[in-house]
Order: structure tokens, then C-alpha cells, then sequence
């Protein structure tokens, strides 16, 4: 058990072993996404009242429950790095910032691509699209604060204070669409209780979130291993490392 | 000569802070008169029309606000970090909690408290029907103390940063929108004769929730800026 936590601690065991879970990861997340695509696109029936286009909630939710989640990833190796120090806890949460705007930004995007011919319009100033856009800015303020700071060990508290402040604002996302009266629907997938949504649209739809739950630990594992080298590049391990691979 | 007690300290670094501030007036006097050069952008920018803006009154003096006291954040620990005094103030054994709180303190009381004393006036100006006045004063009591909570934050962790003052923005502005939502809700709702209290009851739970944790915050980000 402590020889786990202890090895938790060394770059080169970290990186051999994030390369080994990548190996195996890699190919189920991209056949669960692949499945989950085709089966979402072409195995579902349209919606009654939305037709096709509804088709892109496979790709919009997924994006959107995962973004979130990942602010709690985030925050989480963050106190994690602050409390214990453990220099892996904290490449963890820097490198959850960049992957969690891009699935937020994927989100707004395909959100606004569904607004169009649904609602009418790109945009609305509405409740669950406002969190979403903070929580896009939230993010980007953790990578512009971690630039900023020449010092990169205390970059990396910094952020894990600025992110352990932002999630503040994750339940306030989460709930918006409970608590206003907006545009967007209330959450169709629920654990206690009837979804509000049909088991034949489901399934494809839960595959997706698993998917896109794999494509981000995949993304996740792929920066701490950059990032290991890149703070690590000055050591033996990683030369060696280099001149095999050359 | 005794040390003294943790009150006593946290009064006097007040007491420090506010001298600081009246002694050079130009530094209370700038926020309010930003804030009324920015009133009388809107009419210019909006167009004259009284009913349009009292409209937009209670959303154009809400944002004034934040945005004033987002330009003041970032000097809240500037000067003490720069002569060392801040230092001084980690190493003293006074809790750090309290010290962060009375240079937020400190700060409020020059920017956030007469922001909300010369509301009105600016209120009357923005044609802002006299029913809201007394909710936008409240809101703005209540919101601006949230706001020089979670700036003390963000001025804390860009302390030691050379150029803070536009990644102080990037940083605080998401934490600062809910209370733009529910400061500029609570004077909507006096306007059209609703009830404001529920509003301002969500602004005091956000007050008591900034006050138990920013500091927390703050302090931690202040000793990592005086680490690094």
C-alpha cells in the first residue's frame, strides 16, 4: 500500500505506467466512441419532434457532464497538491485545465450548432449557457494564472487555490437549469428516479458519456506525460529515454 | 513593550490601512469618479432617452461597481508587498486569517461603502425610478463586500506578479457574475414593486460564505506570492 503512494511520487515509474494504461486505454476509448457514434447516428430513431437534429446530443451532453467533472478532477489533485504535496497531484491538475476548456468550448459549440434549429437562435443569454461560458473562463484563468508565474512550483499552488475557489461556482452550474426558469431543459438523466428520456436513445447516450470519461483520462494521461517530461528533461532517465527513441 | 492582542492588531492594521488611504485622497476620490464618468458613458453610448435608461439603470450601476472595484483590488497588498511589509505580516504570529481580513476590510470601507453611499445620486441621474433606490443601495452594501472578498483573492495570488492587473480580471470576473446576477435582480425586482428581500438574502449567504472562506484563500495565496 505505501510503496504504491511512494512510487506514486516518481516521474519515471509514473510515466512508464501512464504509457502502459494508454496502450490498453487507447483502443477501447476509441472503439467505445466509434460505437457510440454509429449506433447514436445510425441505430436510433429521430425524434418525434426534433427529427435528426437531435442527433448531436451524442456528442453535446457527453461533452458538457464531462467538462464539468473535470473541474472536480481538477480541483480535487489540486487540494490533493496543496495538502500533501505530491508533485504528480499537481502536473495532474495543471493538466486537466487545457483538456476541460477544450470539452467546455466543445460544449458551448455544439450547444450553439443545436440552439439554431431548435430554439431559433445561436445564443441566449440563459441560465445553464452563462455557467457553462464562466465555467470556460474559470479554466482559462487557471492556465493564464499558471503562465504568468515564472516560479512554476508556486504556479501550481496558486492555480490549486484559484481552482479549489472557483468550485464555488460547479454546483451552481450543475443546478441552474433546476433553479431558474431558462431555455434549456432540465437534466434528462437521472439516478433516482424515471428518466425523461427514451431507453432506446439512452443507451447510446450513456455509452457516450463513458467514452468521452475515457477520451478525457486518455487526454488527461497524455499531458501528465508530456509535462513529466518536460519538467523532468534535465534528468538521466529522460535523456536515456531520448537517445533510444532517436 | 508587549506584543498586542489579536484585536487590538487587527484595529490598528485597519486603522493603518485607512490612514494610508486619507492621506492620499486621490486614491479614495478615483473609484468615484470613475464611477461617475462611466454613469455618463451610457447616456452617450445608449442614447438620452430617460425610459431606456432607467431600463438599464440597475445593470449599468451594478457593473460600475464591480468594475471599480475590480480596478481597485489589485493595489489592496501592491504597496506592502513592495516595501516588505507583507512579509513581516506572515511572520508575525498574529493569525493571518484576521490581517487578511482587515486589509479587505480596509478596502471596503474606501471603495465598496461610499460606492454604495453615492449610489443614489448617480441613480437619480440613470432616471432610476425612486422604488429601486433603496434595494440598489442594500444590494450594493451587501455585493460590493463580496466583491472586495473575492478580489483579496485574486489580488492575493497575482501579488507577485509584475503585470497582475489584467490576469486579476481573467481571474476574479467568473467568480464576481453571480453576484452581478443577484445585486442587479434585487433592484429589478424593487423597481417593478416585487419583493427585493429574497434577493438580498442570497447577497448576505454569499457575504457570510466570502467572509468565512476568502481569506482563507487569500492568506494561502499571499504566502505562496512571497514564496515564489
Amino acid at each position: 500500500m505505501w510503496s504504491f503512494f511512494h512510487k506514486l511520487g516518481s516521474p519515471p515509474w509514473l510515466y512508464g505506467i501512464a504509457g502502459t494504461i494508454l496502450r490498453y486505454l487507447l483502443p477501447v476509448t476509441l472503439l467505445a466512441l466509434v460505437a457510440g457514434m454509429v449506433w447514436g447516428v445510425l441505430f436510433t430513431a429521430p425524434d418525434f419532434r426534433q427529427g435528426n437534429s437531435y442527433r448531436i446530443i451524442y456528442i453535446h451532453v457527453p461533452a458538457a457532464v464531462v467538462a464539468l467533472a473535470g473541474y472536480y478532477v481538477m480541483a480535487i489533485a489540486g487540494a490533493v497538491s496543496l495538502i500533501w504535496k505530491m508533485k504528480m497531484a499537481d502536473i495532474a491538475m495543471k493538466s486537466c485545465a487545457p483538456i476541460g476548456a477544450a470539452l467546455t468550448f466543445v460544449a458551448l459549440v455544439t450547444g450553439a450548432i443545436w440552439g439554431k434549429p431548435t430554439w431559433g437562435t445561436w445564443w441566449v443569454w440563459d441560465a445553464r449557457i452563462t455557467s457553462m461560458l464562466i465555467l470556460l473562463f474559470l479554466y482559462l484563468g487557471v492556465v493564464a494564472l499558471y503562465e504568468a508565474y515564472d516560479n512554476k512550483e508556486a504556479a501550481g499552488k496558486a492555480c490549486a487555490v484559484l481552482s479549489l475557489v472557483g468550485t464555488v461556482n460547479i454546483p451552481i452550474i450543475y443546478k441552474s437549469v433546476d433553479w431558474w426558469y431558462s431555455l434549456h431543459q432540465p437534466a434528462s438523466i437521472k439516478f433516482t428516479g424515471e428518466s425523461s428520456i427514451d431507453p432506446s436513445m439512452l443507451y447510446p447516450l450513456l455509452l457516450m458519456i463513458t467514452a468521452f470519461y475515457l477520451l478525457f483520462t486518455c487526454a488527461l494521461l497524455m499531458n501528465m506525460r508530456a509535462e513529466i517530461l518536460q519538467r523532468e528533461r534535465r534528468t538521466k532517465w529522460v535523456r536515456k529515454l531520448v537517445e533510444e527513441s532517436a | 513593550m508587549n506584543a498586542p492582542s489579536t484585536p487590538q492588531f487587527c484595529l490598528r492594521l485597519l486603522r493603518r490601512q485607512l490612514v494610508l488611504a486619507i492621506r492620499r485622497p486621490i486614491e479614495i476620490g478615483n473609484p468615484l469618479l470613475f464611477f461617475a464618468m462611466v454613469v455618463a458613458l451610457f447616456p452617450l453610448g445608449l442614447g438620452p432617452a430617460p425610459d431606456k435608461l432607467a431600463d438599464f439603470a440597475p445593470g449599468i450601476l451594478w457593473i460600475i461597481a464591480l468594475l471599480s472595484n475590480l480596478l481597485t483590488s489589485d493595489s489592496v497588498f501592491r504597496s506592502d508587498y513592495d516595501d516588505g511589509s507583507l512579509e513581516q505580516l506572515l511572520l508575525s504570529p498574529q493569525p493571518l486569517y484576521l490581517s487578511v481580513l482587515s486589509y479587505i476590510g480596509a478596502h471596503w470601507l474606501v471603495t465598496g461603502l461610499l460606492l454604495a453611499l453615492v449610489s443614489p445620486l448617480f441613480a437619480v441621474m440613470l432616471n432610476l425610478p425612486a422604488a429601486g433606490i433603496a434595494a440598489l443601495f442594500a444590494s450594493l452594501l451587501l455585493g460590493t463586500a463580496v466583491l472586495s472578498l473575492v478580489g483579496g483573492i485574486g489580488a492575493a495570488l497575482t501579488v507577485g506578479l509584475k503585470r497582475g492587473g489584467m490576469l486579476i480580471s481573467l481571474l476574479i470576473l467568473p467568480l464576481y457574475m453571480p453576484v452581478l446576477i443577484f445585486g442587479s435582480a434585487a433592484v429589478k425586482a424593487a423597481v417593478i414593486g416585487a419583493p427585493a428581500a429574497p434577493y438580498l438574502a442570497i447577497l448576505g449567504a454569499m457575504l457570510s460564505l466570502a467572509i468565512a472562506l476568502a481569506p482563507v484563500a487569500a492568506a494561502a495565496g499571499l504566502r505562496i506570492s512571497v514564496d515564489a
